[in-house]
Formats: C-alpha cells, sequence, structure tokens
C-alpha cells in the first residue's frame, strides 16, 4: 500500500489499512533496539523538532531517541525554556521554526486543535503528540501494537477503559482506533469523568468498574489528572480509589489472560495498585514504552521524504 | 502499446538446483569446510536462495551454518529521495558476525547498490572476518566497485530488459526470465 499522508494528526482520520500498514511497518523497527548499534542511517540529514507546550517524559524520550536510532537530528524545544514565555504566539513559533527547514515538528499542545492548526500553515509534516483533551494518536498507535503482539489480533477482543474518559486525549484516540480495528469498547468511570454522548463513539458505558471489566480481554487504566480534583470533578483520591482502583481482586473478573495497560506516568494506589502494575503476568506497561519507540520511527520514516 | 511482454526463460528449476549444487561445494571449498561460516540472505530472494544453500552445504558435510536475514531497505541511498517507502521487512540476525566469514547471499546482482547497502548493514551487526557474496545471476551494469565470490550465471543483458527470478517458496515457479523493459 502506498502511505500517502504530510501529517499524523489522530487516529479518527486513518483508515484501517493505514493503521494496519503502520503497525507492521513498526514491527520492522523493533530489532533495531536489540542491536548493540542501535542506529541505521535511513534519515541521514533530516531534521525533527519536538516542540513541547507540556510536560512529557515518555513520549518527548521516545520521540526524541526514535529519531537519533534513525540517524536523525533531533532538536527538542521545552515552552518554558523558549520564546513563548516572551508572549510569541504559536503560529509565529511555527513560521519562525519552518525558516529554518526541519522534516518534522512534532508538537504537544494544551489546546485542542493546535497540531491541525500547525499542519495548514506550515509545509513540513507534522505529528501530534498529544493535543489538550482531543487525540494521542502515537499512543492509541502503540497500545494497539502492544495488543496485537500479545492476543494475535485486535479484532473481536473486549477492551475496558477506566477512569477520567473526559479528560483523556488517550481514550479518545484509542476508542477511535479499536472500534475501527474491531474490538469492543467498554469504558468506566464517575459520572462526572465521563463525556456526554460518549456512545455515539460506539462505546458501551459503565457506572461501575467491576461492571466493565468482566470478560475483558485488555484493561487500559487511564491517569487520574490529580490537577482536576480542585476542579470538584471527585470528592477524594480515596473515594476514587475505593470504586475505580484496579487491584488483586477486581482483576479476577476478567479474562485469565487479561493484560493490563497504562500510559504512564502511574499514580500508584490511586488508579492501579502496585502489584498489578507490577505483575509481569498481566502488566504490559513497559512493554508499551518499548513499542512506543518502534511506532515513532515508523511514522517518521513513512512521512519524511522527498518532493516526489 | 501491448500487455504481453516478451518474455523468455533462461534458467528452469534444474539449472538453478545445479547452479545452487555447484555453488554450495565452492563456498565450501574456498572456506575449506563450515568452519566460521554463516549465510546472510537479503529480502526476499536471497533469503529463500540462502535456505536452499544451508540445506545443501549440511547434506555435503556434517552440521548447520547459521542463516540471517537481512532487510537493506533502511541503508539504502535512494531512501529519502523518494516519497514512497517500500514496505519494509524483518531483519534476523540472532548471532554474533564477529570474526565470522559471512557468505551475502541475493538472486541477481545488478548496479551493486544492494550490496553496497548491504555491507553497511552488516558492519552495525559486528566486524565479520570476511563477507564474501554468492548470487544466482550476474546481469552486469555495475556502479559501484562490487563483484561477486559465486556467481550462479552470468547473464549479459540491456538496460531495457528486467531480469527475474522466480523461486517457488515465493511465485510457485522455479525459473529465471528475462522480460522486456518496464
Amino acid at each position: 500500500m502506498k502511505f500517502e499522508r504530510k501529517d499524523i494528526l489522530g487516529i479518527k482520520d486513518l483508515s484501517v489499512d493505514e493503521i494496519n500498514f503502520i503497525l507492521e511497518t513498526a514491527e520492522s523497527f523493533l530489532e533495531i533496539s536489540t542491536r548493540t548499534i542501535k542506529k541505521v542511517p535511513t534519515l541521514r540529514g533530516k531534521t525533527v523538532i519536538n516542540l513541547f507546550y507540556e510536560a512529557s517524559t515518555r513520549t518527548r524520550t521516545s520521540f526524541e531517541i526514535a529519531g537519533k536510532r534513525l540517524s536523525a537530528d533531533t532538536i527538542n524545544i521545552s515552552s518554558s525554556t523558549s520564546s513563548v514565555v516572551k508572549g510569541e504566539t504559536l503560529i509565529d513559533t511555527a513560521r519562525n521554526l519552518e525558516a529554518m527547514n526541519p522534516d518534522v515538528i512534532v508538537i504537544r499542545h494544551s489546546a485542542a486543535g493546535a497540531p491541525h492548526l500547525l499542519a495548514s500553515l506550515v509545509k513540513q509534516s507534522i505529528i501530534n503528540a498529544g493535543d489538550g483533551a482531543h487525540e494521542h494518536p502515537t499512543q492509541a498507535l502503540l497500545d494497539m501494537m502492544t495488543i496485537k503482539e500479545r492476543k494475535g489480533s485486535i479484532d473481536g477482543l473486549k477492551v475496558a477503559i477506566i477512569g477520567d474518559i473526559e479528560h483523556s486525549r488517550v481514550a479518545r484516540s484509542n476508542i477511535y482506533g479499536l472500534t475501527k480495528m474491531g474490538a469492543s469498547v467498554v469504558v468506566a468511570g464517575p459520572a462526572t469523568m465521563l463525556p456526554r454522548d460518549i456512545e455515539k463513539m460506539g462505546v458501551q458505558v459503565h457506572s461501575r468498574l467491576e461492571d466493565a471489566i468482566a470478560g475483558a480481554d485488555v484493561i487500559m487504566m487511564l491517569r487520574i489528572q490529580l490537577e482536576r480534583q480542585k476542579q470538584n470533578i471527585f470528592p477524594s483520591l480515596r473515594e476514587y480509589a475505593q470504586h475505580f482502583c484496579l487491584n488483586r481482586h477486581n482483576v479476577k473478573l476478567a479474562k485469565k489472560d487479561v493484560i493490563v495497560m497504562h500510559p504512564g506516568p502511574i499514580n500508584r494506589g490511586v488508579e492501579i495498585s502496585p502489584d498489578i502494575a507490577d505483575d509481569p503476568s498481566c502488566s504490559v506497561i513497559l512493554d508499551q514504552v518499548n513499542k512506543g519507540v518502534a511506532v515513532r520511527m515508523a511514522l517518521l520514516y513513512l512521512l519524511t521524504g522527498g518532493s516526489e | 502499446m501491448s500487455d504481453q511482454k516478451n518474455k523468455k526463460t533462461v534458467m528452469d528449476k534444474e539449472g538453478i538446483e545445479r547452479c545452487l549444487t555447484r555453488i554450495a561445494y565452492e563456498i565450501l571449498e574456498k572456506n575449506k569446510g563450515m568452519e566460521n561460516l554463516v549465510l546472510v540472505g537479503i529480502r526476499t530472494g536471497g533469503v529463500f536462495l540462502a535456505q536452499r544453500l544451508q540445506k545443501k552445504m549440511s547434506d555435503i558435510e556434517q552440521g548447520k551454518i547459521p542463516l540471517g536475514i537481512l532487510d537493506v531497505t533502511l541503508y539504502r541511498d535512494d531512501i529519502t529521495a523518494s516519497k514512497k517507502k517500500p514496505c519494509l521487512g524483518e531483519t534476523k540476525i540472532n548471532f554474533s558476525l564477529d570474526g565470522k566469514i559471512v557468505i551475502l547471499v541475493d538472486d541477481v546482482l545488478f548496479t551493486g547498490r544492494t550490496i553496497r547497502a548491504a555491507m553497511d548493514a552488516l558492519i552495525d551487526f559486528g566486524r565479520p572476518k570476511m563477507i564474501q557474496l554468492a548470487v544466482l545471476i550476474d546481469r552486469g551494469h555495475r556502479e559501484l566497485p562490487i563483484r561477486a565470490d559465486f556467481v550462479g550465471k552470468n547473464l549479459p543483458s540491456s538496460l531495457w530488459e528486467a531480469v527475474r527470478v522466480d523461486l517457488v517458496e515465493k511465485s510457485g515457479v522455479d525459473e529465471v526470465v528475462i522480460e522486456e523493459g518496464p
């Protein structure tokens, strides 16, 4: 198949064929990270700018490593140390970066749609590394890659996504992707954390964790965004944990061979108990991180190219 | 314009088998046995040929030579020039190349650019003592100073022609054909 996109902005726009093609390409990149010399010359002379307006450890490091293992030059900009603090607008920053002729700009921004705005303004390829509560396509791709590897296929699986769905771009991208790939997705969380009309995205909604994870092949726990407690979305961490923390007891309701995922960073004892997060027989959390590098290598490889 | 391409079979199943048998003997003769030898097939045609050579060599002498698979796409010199990216295959070399004699196997030797990329890739996996090249067909038109150590058949061809090696594992039939150009 031909992959002819300029940008990766969201899972919503991708076809099943495109998702499969990206995942297959990413599988070939896994091996490079296991070599003694973890580098191939493919993107020699290409420049990748990581433009991060929000905090990040995993995603930013993962993109940087992905670029470097392909021999691209990677540059990281975080808003706190850039001209953003002097009041420069996103559009002006983008135009200035464009003038330096990079090949790919990876952007994370707290405003939904920021990557789309950038993509319409500059000629470089844009990769969305998370925009507000909208989408986080590379996370969904690495999640799907992890599921595919563990379960053979995504089609027909029951996937439970638990926690703050409303504010989660990870949940949104995964719902788009997993339903496209044929999984049945159920979500559960406190009522204040479930977006209105979430059913329209093709998912089943439960108010109890136990109902959602019953018989699940995959459980995806979301991070409770502690900064939101101030907005009175939930009364206390302890109460949240009592109802929505995945632990050794309630995980038994899922299938015996269930895999437990978490996009990180983990709040131990809040949404997931440490014994589950660290249990190698079900937790694939670090495997997700490992797949992340391969997925991002695949995207950089597929997006960069000449003018023809 | 006609869809019917002028096609000529230049080697059949028996021809390919005999070539590979001879190459297997030549490799063993030149290296005085199988000690320190490893085979690396270049995706995709070279992999099947390497597998056949591996079997033939174990039939001739005791033991089995390690076999690796190499996809050279990421090392090609034209990769960033084209927007259309070729599908990537998996590279699988589960053994150390340090101090080994690597027999690199491909189906057709043409410009030499694939072999250049393959050698760069091999060096990233270690420091082989020596790299030798075995190909089923050498069709000429080299653009780099590269030659094969073991050749099944020299096939002088014009640049307008396409040389295709069909193997049972991939195409269901063993034959080498020359077609009129693209």
